[in-house]
């Protein structure tokens, strides 16, 4: 510490200049210090007090090299070298030595433990000052798309000193979602600080607006002290909840057909093994979660490639998931045939071999499964419905797990077999049906279809040795409300269960929400035991 | 069973032999491991198993306590809460242990607290916790909630401007006696009911859409709004994954949690939640001589260069050198010569500064609050000037606000009415008339 401080010292840096100077004069070669150098000095400096100074500093020098400083800084990247005091960009800041760089030529500086290194501070108060700097700088950009995504993050950030440049660039010809973007900022910083006449104007520009901020701009200004402006700001505040009130109301229906197809994918794999099969198997948990791990395996197999790993895992966690299934069917299930109270106990200690199976073998730490870029972040329809990205996949990828299911049970010679063997076991058999063979096809397709469950719900939620637990008995719940042995009654089942949970979550909390489900399916399989679609003819007898 | 019997027995076949050899050697100190080491909770726990393990290797290397031995005696709860009452049992009655480090959730605490004080034995335990207990033979190295809770909220309001706040948790008895706690503070301090949102969701929650959704609701009143989160383990992943993706960053509401350390951060791709914030009394990255040792030591013992350490890691390190310089004061391992000795107790923590046990069996610790980096480590970016004692019994609840803890002579009470002047039932009673 006392190093880099005296390192730092001014005294210090006039002798380094004298020293350069002097070099200079005897190379008689034009060498000049960089004047990044002291700005990042300064940065690295800088108290509470002065930070703000020295951001700005660095703006306004122009430097180039600005941006990519201050987005090092706010990320966290820029440290000081306890030894030498010299300012340098952290690249690789994983273990115990770190890989860092010179900000000022972006020369690779080696690796360094990180004891040598001070971090130059910064917290939230700051990045979010940061974040207001740099959005105005990317203002001026020619691409498009960062000067959308500057305005937006403008929003709620205009203060004195930006605002008459805003003002400035809305001359200019600008693209029709920035302008709006930047007027509405504005905007947002007259309702605060201009005088009545421009609150009026700034709340005609708001009026129409979704965007939180101005929402939060209007609900101030409705408790502010100018009564003017807060009838109007009232009114304005009206029209905008109207608005809200659809959005609400799409958006607690894509929450629900979300959730719904997670319970679908869940309990899809068991509506084969349980529901045409009739065998419980309280594994089933235990086999999504294989397929999640195998997700995780891929990912370590294609570092760098989450997305890669992720297609490829889908036919990887079939395989793997149905592999096990078929041993599990193998070595316990077909020995217990018609004893459902003894499947259910092995199969249950099944399920607890593989937990702990792999909480041995692999870790009890939950795994980290990266999301691909493509799956993340949300589709914005307008500032106030967005669909988050991720579970669109999910939902779509149900879609097509269910379809392709059905096709295999209609449509091809094995699910005709299946069909059979399950309505009536000893005819299918004299007619020359292979019934331990479609035995282990039905379980082995189930199985690997809870696989397919693992990789998508390694996406949406932790990968560990619990994972199978927490979807084992919404599982069974989904596949006895929708009618045992029909694929149609699980999908609709799913679909709706998530969708009343998530009508009554927001209005009861998320524990009374999920017993008031389990209460509405009790009443339920009480008025109608075989649910939404019990099968009808012979097959339901057996 | 029966090989266990005679590996057990040639083990002590063995000890014979050896204490043959040894006249003057002593025996062991044992050292009894409560942690679960299967089950929902080995994710949290075998860590600090592992930790105990090596602190004693260290110490042994060291010479042991005035020469005697440190011997480990592990077993395995299981995560079920009535299985911790019997292994604890176990320890102190078949193993004949001298200290117990052990829990991690309170129910498994409550269900250990009868044992130990039927048998008079020691236990350390190493979590933050809800508080409002205090037994004579329990020693709380994690954080009562005034040495963190509270801090928290203090940075959240003064720093950060936050007056509209949020407070999720999971629903057990932890999240749910903070947040009452937090309630009345925040109530004191003159925020008004409706700028309180109290939600609360099962352990391992996974579908936080609506939640999130209605936080942002919440959260566009024109109001600072922050979250003070004290969401249980991995339900915390899917969460601050669903804020993300729902376009939440931590300049527009920030999260502050009471539960999120290192190694929960380590099962997920912290991108998008830089900046959101911990509150603890430890960070891996805090930048002292004696954290880069210890780290440098766990990831040796545990031969993996990404091993991470947490708060309750330290509170263990904390706890073992507490005790080890007792006995070596009271020149015993006798329970109550200990229990006696450790109060005043001083010992290094990791943060660069000094943990003291103090009379109510709470000790010393600064507070620090973190911001989650791209690393999935986090930076101090405050600290409290000094170290804050742990208060057993809340200022901010009703029923404990005349409460204290005093566990030196001639007071010797852990639930002291200062206004009536009396004691009321020990903690373990406490624990068994409240299971009843």
């Amino acid at each position: 510490m006392g190093i880099s401080r005296w390192l730092a010292s001014p005294c210090l840096k006039r002798l380094g200049l004298t020293v350069l100077l002097a070099l200079a004069f005897i190379v008689a070669s034009p060498v000049k210090a960089d004047p990044g150098q002291a700005l990042l000095a300064d940065l690295a400096d800088a108290s509470p007090r002065q930070i703000d100074a020295a951001i700005e500093a660095i703006v306004d020098s122009g430097d180039p090299r600005a941006r990519d400083w201050l987005d090092a800084y706010g990320n966290n990247r820029l440290s000081r070298n306890k030894n030498t005091g010299q300012v340098v960009e952290v690249l690789r800041n994983v273990g115990r030595n770190w890989t860092i760089a010179d900000p000022l030529t972006g020369d690779n500086l080696g690796e360094i433990s990180r004891r040598e290194l001070d971090r130059v501070n910064i917290n939230n108060a700051i990045r979010g000052k940061l974040e207001g700097v740099l959005a105005m700088l990317d203002l001026y950009s020619d691409d498009p798309e960062v000067q959308e995504n500057a305005a937006e993050a403008m929003m709620g950030k205009v203060n004195n000193s930006v605002v008459n440049p805003l003002n400035k660039l809305l001359e200019r010809d600008l693209p029709g979602p920035v302008r709006n973007r930047i007027e509405e900022s504005v905007a947002i910083y007259q309702l605060e600080q201009g005088d009545s006449q421009a609150r009026v104007e700034a709340i005609d520009v708001l009026t129409g607006s979704l965007h939180s901020n101005a929402r939060a701009a209007l609900n101030n200004a409705v408790a502010g002290d100018d009564p003017a402006a807060a009838a109007r700001a009232k009114q304005a505040l009206v029209s905008i909840e109207q608005k809200l009130q659809m959005n609400r109301v799409a958006e607690t229906l894509y929450f629900g057909l979300s959730l719904g197809s997670v319970l679908v994918l869940a309990a899809i794999g068991l509506a084969i093994t349980f529901g045409v099969m009739g065998v419980i198997n309280m594994a089933h948990g235990e086999l999504i979660m294989l397929g999640a791990y195998t997700t995780w395996g891929m990912q370590q197999l294609l570092p760098g490639q989450p997305g890669l790993a992720l297609i490829l895992s889908i036919p990887a966690g079939f395989l793997v998931a149905a592999l096990a299934g078929i041993a599990i069917e193998r070595s316990v299930i077909q020995h217990l045939k018609g004893r459902p109270l003894e499947t259910l106990l092995a199969t249950f200690g099944v399920s607890l071999i593989l937990q702990q199976l792999v909480r041995t073998v692999i870790s009890p730490l939950n795994r980290s499964v990266t999301t691909p870029e493509w799956m993340s972040g949300s589709l914005v329809i307008n500032d106030a419905l967005s669909l988050t990205l991720n579970r669109m996949y999910v939902i779509g990828f149900a879609l097509v797990v269910f379809a392709g299911l059905m096709l295999i049970m209609r449509k091809t010679r094995l699910g005709l077999e299946v069909r059979a063997v399950t309505q009536n076991r000893a005819m299918a058999r004299s007619m020359g049906i292979r019934a331990t063979r479609v035995d282990i096809l039905t379980f082995g397709l189930g199985s690997g279809v809870a696989g397919l469950a693992g990789v998508a719900l390694s996406q949406i939620t932790n990968v560990g040795p619990n994972l199978g637990q927490n979807y084992i008995i919404d599982s069974f719940m989904v596949v006895v409300f929708g009618g045992v042995g029909n694929l149609w009654g699980t999908l609709l089942a799913g679909l709706s269960l998530g969708t009343i949970n998530q009508i009554l979550e927001p209005w009861a909390g998320s524990v009374l929400a999920k017993i008031m489900v389990l209460v509405l399916i009790i009443l339920f399989i009480q008025k109608r035991p075989k649910g939404l679609f019990p099968q009808k003819g012979r097959a339901a007898e057996g | 069973m029966s090989i266990k019997k005679y590996v057990k027995l040639g083990l002590s076949a063995l000890a014979l032999s050896l204490s043959f050899h040894a006249m003057a050697a002593e025996d062991p100190i044992k050292v009894g491991i409560l942690h679960s080491l299967s089950g929902t909770m080995a994710i949290s726990e075998t860590a600090l198993k592992d930790t105990m393990e090596m602190l004693i290797e260290q110490q042994n290397a060291k010479g042991g306590i005035d020469g005697r031995q440190l011997e480990a005696v592990v077993v395995d709860p299981a995560s079920n809460w009535p299985l911790f009452a019997e292994k604890a049992r176990e320890l102190l009655e078949k193993e004949k242990v001298d200290v117990i480090f052990g829990n991690w959730t309170s129910v498994s605490r409550k269900s250990v607290l009868p044992v130990v004080e039927e048998l008079n034995g020691l236990l350390f335990y190493p979590v933050q916790y809800e508080g409002e207990e205090s037994s004579e033979n329990v020693f709380y190295t994690g954080a009562a909630p005034n040495q963190q809770a509270i801090p928290a909220v203090d940075y959240l309001k003064n720093e950060l401007g936050v007056e509209r706040w949020v407070l999720a948790g999971t629903d057990y008895v932890y999240p749910r006696t903070t947040n009452k706690i937090l309630e009345t503070y925040l109530k004191d301090m003159g925020v008004a009911e409706a700028d309180i949102m109290i939600n609360y969701t099962p352990f391992g929650h996974s579908d936080w859409q609506s939640i999130v959704s209605d936080i942002k609701k919440f959260g566009s009143a024109g109001k600072k709004t922050a979250v003070v989160s004290t969401i249980n383990g991995d339900a915390n992943v899917p969460f601050y994954r669903e804020l993300g993706n729902q376009g939440i960053a931590s300049s527009d509401i920030p999260v502050v949690a009471f539960s999120v350390g290192e190694q929960e951060l380590a099962g997920i791709d912290t991108g998008p939640l830089v900046g959101h914030l911990a509150a603890w009394n430890y960070f891996m990255s805090v930048d002292s001589d004696a954290n880069y040792d210890f780290i440098d030591a766990w990831v040796e013992y545990k031969g993996d260069e990404k091993a991470v350490t947490n708060d309750p890691m330290e509170a263990h390190y904390i706890g073992f050198n507490m005790y080890v310089e007792a006995v070596k004061k009271a020149g015993t391992t006798d329970v109550d010569a200990v229990k006696d000795a450790i109060i005043g107790v001083a010992v290094p923590n990791l943060t660069g500064g000094y943990a003291t046990m103090m009379p109510n069996h709470h000790i010393t610790k600064p507070v620090l609050i973190g911001e989650i980096q791209d690393n999935g480590q986090f930076s101090v970016v405050w600290e409290t000037s000094s170290t804050v004692a742990g208060d057993a019994w809340s200022d901010f609840l009703p029923g404990s606000r005349d409460l204290i803890a005093d566990w030196r002579a001639p007071l010797k009470c852990g639930n002291f009415n200062v206004k009536s002047g009396t004691c009321g039932a020990s903690a373990g009673e406490q624990a068994l008339a409240d299971a009843d």
